[in-house]
């Protein structure tokens, strides 16, 4: 796990090393506060990176937690999962593709068809939680709870985790398209980007729970 | 000699003038670094307070004390002071001064860069650390007190609440909510530390002319950014075990302080220790990695000698962070585990001996035909290496499976853990304290008090901790309040005397620590000199304490490595990174 970092590392080295200047925020077309270098643009993808792998830790925390479990409980009863789910995964798999549309009618300079694609997108994130509390709801009116059972435990656990880090997802839609980009260190297309990767690793990462929840049953 | 020009007048027209802007709510790395630093010094005086209580009660087990109402310590009592020493100072003390403290205020100016990356985030990680404190803290003060789980707070005690004793109620919540707010701190830190060390490096300043700080900075964030997400995890499901009434770590048919437990069944606490120690183990280098570091910058500047094997320095700092991933399962031998497991995790345990010796002997190296100056933080330095040594060596006796169970529930692990992780950590952050104090405050830590502390700690902590391995190894066993109730454990009595003794003895030079520096802070010497000790990084380049932005707006361009000391052919000892080639004075 490591390695994968340090391999970003020498990449980044072998780009800039033996002293060739790194780009000081040139390609950047914020405003640089004053007598501050401003950061590079490349940061807030480095940084994005870092906090996915970051999530990725705590996620394989929690399914290496699902295996051991699951092998080792005695207890294990089959959850059945809500049929609801997916819908809510074809609503979460078309909102990754509605983004990449909104970010090229910006790319185009389309502002307004950026504008409605980027609030269809956000409107689908809203529509897949709700979803997921109608999953919750139906689950627990067939008695299925929190404590019933290890593994209804574990999908309301990484279904709420889950949800929890795409609702942060759902605030960073809203943050691109509210703030006011003319002051700011980047560009709103950046944002628009950095926001789509992280939606889209959120889209993949409902994949793999969803997979997890509905195999590994 | 310096090069660079930047008048403080240039560099502070950006700085904030409020009070609480300047000081509370800030996002100056520097200040940052200092209000870690000053958390962290606090927690070190609780969590000491904590051990002299500890210490009193064991030398003295049948002492009353007014502060207990007037009785003896109970078990109980005993188990929550133990829990919360072990707590804040893994966390609050080892965990952030050494990296969130030392490393926010000097790693962005070492890179030649004007703050963190994200300095708003940066500022955020702190408060949020000390939420995490303050919410800790709070469990001393709830109905039950502080909890008495240990610090790894194994299930299923952790998990079952009051039934199980006093401090496992509200305290023991308390706990685990500190911790899951202090894994988001560090998470927030990690992710600011790596992004500035990538991306904000200034010219010229490839990876190969990093200071070795700087490494063992980037390598503990990278440790913090994937351990800490497991921590918070594992935090969250024994939450829920708690309070939702899951099962994931508590098993079936448990009967406790008389009553069978039926609301939980099937659950394995050796998740919960799979887990902890994954992190638990990366968190052990958390610790130790910085103070490595500050010992190979200190050993090279005050010998006058380039860092020995600066390359092999580096590859050792990563290598014990790639390792310290894969043997968390050392800390479960006694657990049951397959006797297969246990082998494979010996053996990559004792595997980290080998880039443990390739610092020590390169450290040693960096030394040999030195002229060696024997200053305050070289002396922490040279402790820290002493320190780091001395408990290294048990740790080959533990990682072997057939040992462990006998040492593991005893005193030898104490000592061995309090002298590597522990001390050895805390001369690092003195080492590093006495040498950039001038940077930091623009006045130096007195030398002649600075001495008598070191020497006093020195010989106090290995009087404390050199006798814990004889107890362990006569079968003492650790997490009891008293050792008197076997004849085996009386005969040791005195031992727990002396080392109570010298406990006492060892806290109070701290104080003599504490006076030099609120004394030196306001009164001590001033250093002029933006360079005093003839360093070569680049925070020697700019004024003591550095402006607002560190280098006046003007990005430093860096020409040569971080350990050119007595390069043959310059009329100077040392060269600094910044220096141009044409300006360098030839001999």
């Amino acid at each position: 796990m490591p390695g994968t970092v340090f391999d970003d590392v020498e990449l980044i080295d072998a780009g800039h090393g033996g002293g060739t200047p790194p780009p000081a925020g040139g390609d950047d077309d914020g405003d640089s506060s004053g007598a501050r270098r401003p950061v590079p643009r490349r940061a807030y993808f480095t940084a994005l990176q870092l906090g996915l792998a970051a999530i990725v830790m705590f996620f394989m925390a929690m399914a290496s937690s699902y295996i051991v479990r699951k092998g080792l409980g005695t207890d294990w009863q089959t959850t059945p999962l809500p049929r609801v789910l997916w819908f809510n995964t074809a609503i979460l798999l078309t909102s990754s593709v509605t983004i990449v549309v909104a970010r090229k009618k910006l790319a185009g300079g389309e502002r307004e068809a950026f504008q409605s694609w980027w609030w269809v997108t956000t409107g689908m994130g809203m529509l897949f939680l709700a979803g997921q509390i109608v999953a919750w709801r139906q689950l627990a009116a067939s008695g299925m709870l929190l404590a019933t059972n290890p593994s209804s435990s574990f999908f309301y656990v990484l279904t709420a985790a889950h949800g929890a880090h795409l609702a942060g997802g759902i605030l960073a839609l809203f943050y691109v398209a509210f703030r006011p980009w003319s002051r700011s260190r980047i560009s709103q297309s950046t944002a628009a980007e950095l926001a789509s990767i992280y939606w889209h690793f959120m889209d993949g990462l409902w994949i793999f729970l969803f997979a997890l929840l509905t195999l590994g049953r | 000699m310096v090069t660079h020009e930047n008048g403080g007048g240039h560099g502070q027209h950006q700085a904030p003038t409020g009070f609480i802007r300047k000081w509370v709510f800030s996002i100056d790395h520097k200040v940052i670094g200092i209000q870690y630093l000053c958390l962290a010094l606090f927690s070190a005086f609780v969590g000491m307070g904590l051990s002299l209580l500890m210490r009193l009660h064991l030398g003295w087990p049948a002492a009353k004390f007014a502060f207990f109402n007037g009785g003896q310590m109970t078990p109980e009592q005993y188990l929550a002071l133990m829990t919360m020493h072990g707590t804040i100072m893994v966390f609050m003390v080892l965990t952030t001064a050494p990296q969130s403290g030392f490393g926010n205020y000097f790693l962005p100016i070492q890179i030649g860069a004007a703050d963190m990356a994200f300095p708003v985030l940066n500022m955020l990680s702190f408060w949020t650390t000390f939420v995490s404190l303050v919410v800790m803290v709070c469990a001393f003060f709830v109905s039950g007190g502080a909890p008495i789980g240990g610090w790894t707070s194994y299930p299923p005690l952790s998990a079952l609440g009051e039934i199980v004793g006093p401090g496992q109620g509200a305290g023991e919540t308390l706990w685990i909510i500190g911790l899951a707010i202090f894994c988001a701190a560090s998470l927030m830190g990690a992710l600011n530390f790596i992004t500035t060390l990538i991306d904000l490096r200034a010219k010229g300043m490839t990876l190969g002319r990093l200071p070795l700080t700087c490494w063992t900075w980037f390598v503990t964030a990278i440790l913090g950014l994937l351990a800490f997400g497991v921590l918070l995890a594992a935090c969250i499901l024994l939450l829920l075990d708690r309070v939702a009434g899951t099962s994931f770590f508590v098993p079936g048919g448990l009967v406790v302080t008389d009553q069978v437990i039926t609301w939980h069944k099937g659950g394995s606490p050796l998740l919960w220790q799979h887990l902890f120690w994954f992190f638990g183990h990366p968190e052990v280098y958390i610790a130790i990695l910085p103070g490595m570091g500050v010992a190979s910058h200190l050993l090279s500047t005050f010998s006058r000698k380039p860092v020995f094997g600066y390359r092999a320095m580096v590859g050792a700092v990563c290598g014990i962070g790639f390792l310290g991933f894969c043997v968390w399962g050392h800390h479960m031998f006694v657990s049951g585990m397959s006797p297969y497991s246990a082998f494979a995790f010996s053996i990559l345990t004792m595997t980290i001996g080998v880039p443990s010796a390739i610092k020590t002997f390169n450290w040693l190296g960096t030394l040999w035909g030195g002229k060696i100056e024997f200053n305050c933080a070289m002396l922490f330095a040279l402790g820290f290496v002493s320190l780091f040594v001395s408990g290294g060596l048990s740790g080959l006796f533990l990682a072997q499976p057939a040992l462990d169970l006998y040492l593991h529930d005893g005193y030898f692990v104490v000592a061995h853990f309090h002298l590597i992780m522990g001390v050895a950590a805390i001369f690092g952050m003195f080492a590093g304290l006495y040498f950039w104090f001038p940077k930091m405050f623009g006045r130096f830590m007195n030398e002649g008090i600075g001495k008598v502390h070191f020497w006093l700690t020195f010989v106090g902590v290995y009087a404390i901790f050199m006798p814990m391995h004889f107890l362990g190894l006569a079968g003492n066993p650790r997490r009891y309040s008293e050792m008197t109730a076997g004849p085996f454990l009386q005969k040791l009595q005195p031992v727990h005397v002396f080392i109570s003794y010298a406990a006492f003895f060892t806290i109070a030079a701290q104080l003599i620590f504490l006076a030099n520096f609120l004394w030196s802070l306001f009164a001590g010497k001033e250093a002029k000199e933006e360079n005093p000790w003839h360093a070569t990084t680049l925070e020697w380049s700019i004024p003591s304490p550095p402006p607002f932005d560190n280098f006046g707006g003007v990005e430093p361009v860096v020409y040569h490595g971080a350990y050119e000391f007595s390069v043959p052919g310059a009329a100077d000892d040392f060269i600094p990174q910044h220096m141009a080639p044409d300006l360098v004075r030839k001999a």
